[in-house]
């Protein structure tokens, strides 16, 4: 099995960049807010592989110990989206977001909670303009924060344990403030899921282009 | 002489949205497409661009960059720039380039006030 799937053609895919390009724009708008200091949050891609291949594209790019805010989203398509940094970029975010304002001890303590957050702020934003540009309602479970690698990440199968599924991967470049802090957006989907998706992007295509193409 | 209006996006589908939108606003204008800052560069040295639509969020210069640039060759030209990132930061640096915001996701409505009013700062250019 290659780890790329081909799925989605070369205008949904560049449909679903865009959506999610919006919902991580509002999402630094909104993080703006929580951290006071100008925040960048941008996709320049997506990319449909294996649940293997997202463990892979990982790996080749971060041999650390990794952290990673996860929620479950359920609606037309369904699964698990997560919200993934180095671990030692971690701390850096829980500054940002807390203000520099804590002392150590506590920045710590409160380390899973701003990740929560912060992935709460990212990965709602995402998830709720895909539901509103393709007009289908989304129900998404509270953030939950878990340590491990690209292995543990994926195989957490919402559903069953097997089920064929695919990850859209999205790379993210984020900065606060001048400091970078490089991340991953996931998201687990079953091959129904992910078919339900593309007959939406494909509805949201033919809504806002019509004719044109 | 009709208007050129300069549409630069990275997205194919964004550029079709935008360009449909300015259809419907000003059917008259001619539409002009470019992918990144660099081909917008290009397309400027052998066109005539009186009005440009940037989106911030692309791969090499942003459209806040593209934007700066333009400004600096065309002091009049009416140039926006379209996001979703509707931060403080992000609209002092699109003010401080005289360049008006558009939201993201484009819609009519939230282009209509920007066309109008570059449609009518180049009739008064013209006069």
């Amino acid at each position: 099995m290659s780890v790329h799937v081909i799925l989605l053609d070369e205008l949904e895919r560049d449909a679903l960049t865009e959506l999610v390009n919006i919902g991580v724009s509002r999402a630094a708008a909104n993080l703006r807010k929580m951290v006071g200091e100008q925040v960048l949050l941008s996709v320049p891609s997506v990319e449909v592989v294996t649940r293997e291949g997202a463990a892979i594209l990982l790996r080749e790019r971060e041999s650390g110990e990794l952290v990673a805010v996860r929620q479950d989203f359920e609606g037309v398509f369904s699964g698990r989206a997560l919200l993934i940094f180095p671990k030692s970029n971690s701390m850096a975010l829980v500054h940002a977001v807390t203000g520099g304002a804590l002392s150590a001890e506590d920045a710590a303590d409160m380390e899973n909670e701003a990740l929560a957050e912060t992935g709460n702020v990212v990965l709602n934003s995402c998830l709720a303009t895909m539901a509103n540009m393709l007009q289908q309602p989304l129900t998404m479970s509270l953030p939950e924060v878990i340590c491990g690698n690209g292995s543990t990440f994926f195989n957490m199968s919402p559903t069953t344990a097997d089920d064929g599924g695919v990850v859209l991967f999205l790379y993210i470049n984020f900065a606060i403030n001048d400091r970078d802090i490089r991340g991953y957006i996931a998201m687990l989907m079953d091959l129904p899921s992910l078919q339900a998706l593309k007959a939406l992007i494909a509805d949201f295509i033919e809504r806002v282009v019509g004719d044109v193409v | 002489m009709g208007t050129t209006v300069l549409i630069v996006d990275d997205s194919k589908l964004a550029r079709i949205v935008l360009g449909k939108t300015i259809a419907a606003l000003q059917p008259d204008w001619t539409r002009v497409e470019a992918g990144n800052a660099d081909e917008a560069i290009t397309l400027l040295d052998a066109h005539s661009v009186d009005v440009a639509i940037l989106d911030y969020n692309m791969p090499g210069r942003d459209g806040l960059a593209l934007a700066e640039e333009l400004r600096a060759r065309y002091p009049a030209m009416p140039i926006a720039v379209a996001t979703a990132n509707v931060q403080d930061e992000i609209i002092a640096r699109a003010r401080a380039a005289n360049a008006t915001f558009i939201p993201k996701p484009v819609t009519e409505e939230g282009m209509r006030g920007f066309l109008s009013g570059a449609a009518l700062r180049l009739k008064s250019n013209t006069q």
